[in-house]
C-alpha cells in the first residue's frame, strides 16, 4: 500500500453547542485516504458520518460549532489544514480538490438556473477560461455522465429532469475542475435500484479512469460490498471498527458491526424466519454512556466495558483492522455467530 | 390466482384504472391528455395473506393502494372489499368500510401532526367511528402492544425517533381492529437496524390478528421478507405475479430480472463474482406509454412482435403469472401447459408465447 495519501484526518472532533447542552456529533475521528481507493464511511442516522465529511468541506461552520484535530490535504502546493483553514483558502479547494455529491437531488440544484448555467458557474468560479469553453465541457461532462442529448438538455430546469438525471447533472458537476478528493454522501439512497445501478458505475469509472480517492457515505452496505476498498464503521460519533472491505464483512470485531450485518435483508440466502435486528435506539449524542457507547444495546456487555475502549488492531497487531471491543478475538470469533454460516447479534437478554 | 385457498378472498380488484387527467386551457379545462398511472389491473389478496408490491418510482404501485382505498376515484374497473363492489359506494356507504382498512405511510416525520399529543393520534380513529368508551384505556394497550410505553401517550411526535414514530403509526392503523393494511414503504426512511424491528412487528401482529397486508415498497429484499406473493408493476400495470420465493428463483419477465439484478449483495465476495446486467435507460413518459408491451424500449429479449402486440398475464404453475413474449426461466413443458390468465389487461393480445 504505497498509494499516494490524499487525506489525513487526524482526531477530528466537532460538537455544537445547543440549548439542550453541548451536542458532541464527532468524537476523535481518524482515517485517511489514498488516491484510486474508496473509504466508506458506514453508520445510522445521528452516527455523525455526514457531519465528518461536512467538516472537511468547512460546510458546518456556524457559531455554535466547536471543532478539534487536523485534517489534513496532500497537495503539491503544500498542505493544508481544512478544519483551521480560512474561508478564502476553503473556497478555493471547495469544488476543485474536493467535490462533494448530495443525497437529495431534488433539493441540491437551484431550481431557478439551467443546469448547464450551474456547471458553467463552477468552472469559471475555479478557472480562468472563456464562457463559451466552459460551455463546451459542461456538454462534455453531461455526455459522460450519461446525460442522453447533452447539447440540448443543458439549457433545461432542474425540474425537467428525473431524480436519476438531476443526480447526473450533480456528479458531472462535481466533476467539472477534475477533483482529487470526490465526497459522495449518500448518492444513490433517494433513487431506484436499476438507476442505483447506473450511478455507481459512474462513480467507478471516476476511482478507476482518474485515480481519485472516493469518500462514500452510507447506510447501505449491498452499495459498500460493491464500490468500497475500506470501511469505517460509524455509531454514536465514532468509528467502532475499521479495516478492509473483507476483514469487515468476513471478519467483524465489534457488536454493532455484526448487527449491521445481520440485520439486512438478504437475497442471496433462505429467508430467515425472523429478522435478526438490534434492539433499541442509539444513544442522544447529548448524554452517552460511559466506556463503550453501545453497551446499552449489546448482549455480550461484561464488567470491562464502562471503561474506554480505544481503536486498536486487535486481531494482527500489524494490520489496518482496528475496533473498539474490549471482547478477546476469539471470544468474539464465537460469538458473533447466530448460525454456523451467520453473523448477527443476538438479542439483548437472551442466553447464548 | 388467487393463494389456493376455499374461502373467497377479501380483495378483489378487476381492470382496475386510474388515469390523471392532464388539463389546459385558460377559461374551459380541456383534458388534453391522460396519466396512465393504473392501467388494468387484476388481482385478489386473501384473508391474513401479504401481497408485496414493487416496482421503480412513478410506476403506479402507491396510485394503486391508495384507488383500492378509494382515497382516489378509479376511472374504470371493480373493487371488491368483503365480497361487496365499492367501486362506486358513496361516502355514506363507505364508512363502515374504512374501518376495516387502515394505511401506514412512508413518512413518519410528514405522517403524524406535530401539534397532538401521541394519545390524541392513536385516539382519533375511535372517536371519529363513535368507539369513545374508553379511549385511554384502547390507547395504552395499543402502545404497549406495538413496542412502547402506556406513558408515551402524553408526548408529542417530536420526542420520538423514526422507528418510534413507525410504531405510533401502526398502532394507528391498529385501533380500529381492521382487516387489511395497506403498508406505503412503511420502513424505506428507518436505518437497517430499526427496519428489522419493524418488518418483525407487522410480522407478529399479522400472527395475532389475522391481518391481510398490501406491502408497497421499492425495496424488493424487504418485500421478498414479509410477502407471501409478490406483484411487480411496471408503467401502471402488472408484469408478473408470483410467489414471493419463486419471484426471486424463478423471474419469468425480463425486468424483474434485471430489477433483482440491479440490486447489490451484501457479500463483497458474491458480488464480484456475479455479471451485473445494468438496465440502461429510465421508465418511459406514462401519458404516452409504448405501444405493445411498455417494456420494450429497455429490454434485451424485444423482438418486433413485442411492440407491436401486447404480452397477455400467462399462467404458468404454481400461479406464477408474467406478462412476456419471451419468457426466461422456463422449460418448453411449462410453456405447453401455460394458459392465459383471466387477470389479463382487456388490450392484451390472446397469443401466448411460443418456444424459441
Amino acid at each position: 500500500m504505497t498509494r499516494e495519501r490524499l487525506l489525513d484526518v487526524d482526531e477530528l472532533d466537532v460538537s455544537f453547542v445547543t440549548e439542550g447542552g453541548l451536542v458532541h456529533a464527532v468524537d476523535r475521528v481518524s482515517f485517511h485516504l489514498a488516491r484510486g481507493e474508496v473509504l466508506a464511511i458506514v453508520g445510522e442516522s445521528g452516527s455523525g458520518k455526514s457531519v465528518s465529511v461536512m467538516t472537511l468541506l468547512g460546510l458546518t461552520r456556524a457559531p455554535n460549532a466547536r471543532f478539534g484535530g487536523r485534517a489534513f490535504l496532500r497537495r503539491p502546493g503544500g498542505d493544508v489544514d481544512l478544519v483551521g483553514a480560512k474561508d478564502s483558502v476553503l473556497r478555493r479547494i471547495r469544488g476543485n480538490e474536493i467535490a462533494m455529491i448530495f443525497q437529495d437531488p431534488m433539493t441540491s440544484l437551484n431550481p431557478v438556473h439551467r443546469v448547464g448555467d450551474q456547471i458553467v458557474e463552477q468552472i469559471l468560479a475555479h478557472e480562468d477560461v472563456l464562457e463559451a469553453e466552459a460551455r463546451e465541457r459542461a456538454i462534455g461532462l453531461l455526455d459522460r455522465v450519461g446525460v442522453p442529448r447533452a447539447r440540448d438538455r443543458i439549457g433545461s430546469y432542474p425540474h425537467e429532469f428525473s431524480g436519476g438525471m438531476r443526480q447526473r447533472v450533480m456528479i458531472a458537476m462535481a466533476l467539472s475542475c477534475d477533483p482529487d478528493v470526490l465526497i459522495a454522501d449518500e448518492p444513490t439512497t433517494a433513487l431506484d435500484v436499476t438507476i442505483q445501478a447506473q450511478i455507481l458505475e459512474r462513480v467507478r469509472e471516476l476511482k478507476e479512469g482518474r485515480n481519485a480517492g472516493v469518500i462514500l457515505v452510507t447506510h447501505d452496505l449491498g452499495v459498500v460490498a460493491e464500490l468500497a476498498d475500506r470501511i469505517a464503521v460509524m455509531y454514536s460519533g465514532r468509528i467502532v471498527e475499521t479495516g478492509t472491505l473483507d476483514q469487515v464483512f468476513y471478519d467483524p470485531q465489534h457488536p454493532y458491526t455484526w448487527g449491521l450485518l445481520g440485520s439486512i435483508t438478504r437475497l442471496d440466502l433462505p429467508r430467515p424466519e425472523r429478522l435478526p435486528a438490534i434492539s433499541g435506539a442509539p444513544p442522544s449524542l447529548a448524554s452517552r454512556p460511559q466506556g463503550c457507547h453501545f453497551r446499552p444495546r449489546c448482549p455480550h456487555e461484561f464488567e470491562k466495558c464502562p471503561e474506554d475502549p480505544p481503536l486498536e488492531a486487535r486481531v494482527d497487531a500489524r494490520s489496518e483492522h482496528c475496533d473498539r471491543c474490549w471482547l478477546s478475538p476469539d471470544e468474539k470469533r464465537r460469538k458473533r455467530q447466530v448460525t454456523p454460516n451467520q453473523i448477527g447479534l443476538e438479542a439483548k437478554g437472551a442466553v447464548a | 390466482m388467487s393463494a389456493g385457498n376455499g374461502a373467497a378472498p377479501l380483495v378483489q380488484v378487476e381492470h382496475l384504472k386510474h388515469y390523471f387527467p392532464i388539463k389546459s386551457g385558460l377559461l374551459v379545462d380541456r383534458t388534453v391528455g391522460n396519466v396512465h398511472a393504473v392501467d388494468d389491473v387484476t388481482f385478489e389478496l386473501g384473508e391474513g395473506e401479504t401481497l408485496g408490491l414493487v416496482g421503480e418510482s412513478g410506476c403506479g404501485k402507491t396510485t394503486l393502494a391508495r384507488t383500492i382505498m378509494r382515497l382516489l376515484e378509479p376511472t374504470d374497473g371493480t373493487i371488491r372489499f368483503g365480497g361487496d363492489d365499492i367501486s362506486s359506494a358513496s361516502q355514506r356507504a363507505l364508512r363502515p368500510v374504512r374501518r376495516e382498512m387502515q394505511l401506514v405511510f412512508q413518512d413518519p416525520f410528514a405522517s403524524l401532526n406535530p401539534r397532538k399529543r401521541v394519545g390524541q393520534i392513536i385516539g382519533a380513529p375511535l372517536k371519529l367511528h363513535g368507539r369513545d368508551g374508553d379511549v385511554g384505556g384502547r390507547v395504552r394497550e395499543l402502545l404497549e402492544r406495538v413496542g412502547l410505553a402506556p406513558e408515551h401517550a402524553s408526548r408529542y411526535p417530536h420526542e420520538f425517533s423514526g422507528g418510534q414514530r413507525q410504531r405510533i403509526g401502526v398502532a394507528r392503523a391498529l385501533a380500529l381492529e381492521p382487516r387489511l393494511i395497506l403498508l406505503d414503504e412503511p420502513v424505506s426512511a428507518l436505518d437497517v437496524s430499526v427496519q428489522a424491528q419493524i418488518i418483525n412487528l407487522l410480522d407478529d401482529l399479522q400472527d395475532d390478528f389475522g391481518l391481510a397486508y398490501l406491502f408497497v415498497a421499492h425495496d424488493l429484499s424487504v418485500v421478498r421478507h414479509v410477502s407471501d406473493r409478490i406483484a411487480v408493476m411496471y408503467l401502471g400495470k402488472i408484469v408478473e405475479l408470483a410467489p414471493a420465493d419463486e419471484l426471486y428463483t424463478k423471474p419469468i419477465m425480463p425486468y424483474t430480472d434485471a430489477l433483482l439484478g440491479a440490486i447489490p449483495i451484501p457479500d463483497p465476495k458474491r458480488n464480484r463474482e456475479r455479471e451485473r446486467i445494468v438496465l440502461e435507460g429510465e421508465p418511459p413518459n406514462p401519458i404516452d406509454p409504448p405501444s405493445g408491451c411498455r417494456f420494450h424500449p429497455r429490454c434485451p429479449r424485444a423482438t418486433e412482435v413485442c411492440a407491436r402486440v401486447e404480452p397477455p398475464l400467462t399462467e404458468y404453475a404454481n400461479g406464477h403469472l408474467a406478462a412476456c413474449h419471451h419468457p426466461l426461466n422456463v422449460s418448453a413443458e411449462e410453456l405447453a401447459a401455460a394458459t392465459k390468465s383471466p387477470a389479463s389487461p382487456l388490450s392484451a393480445g390472446d397469443e401466448l408465447p411460443q418456444p424459441s
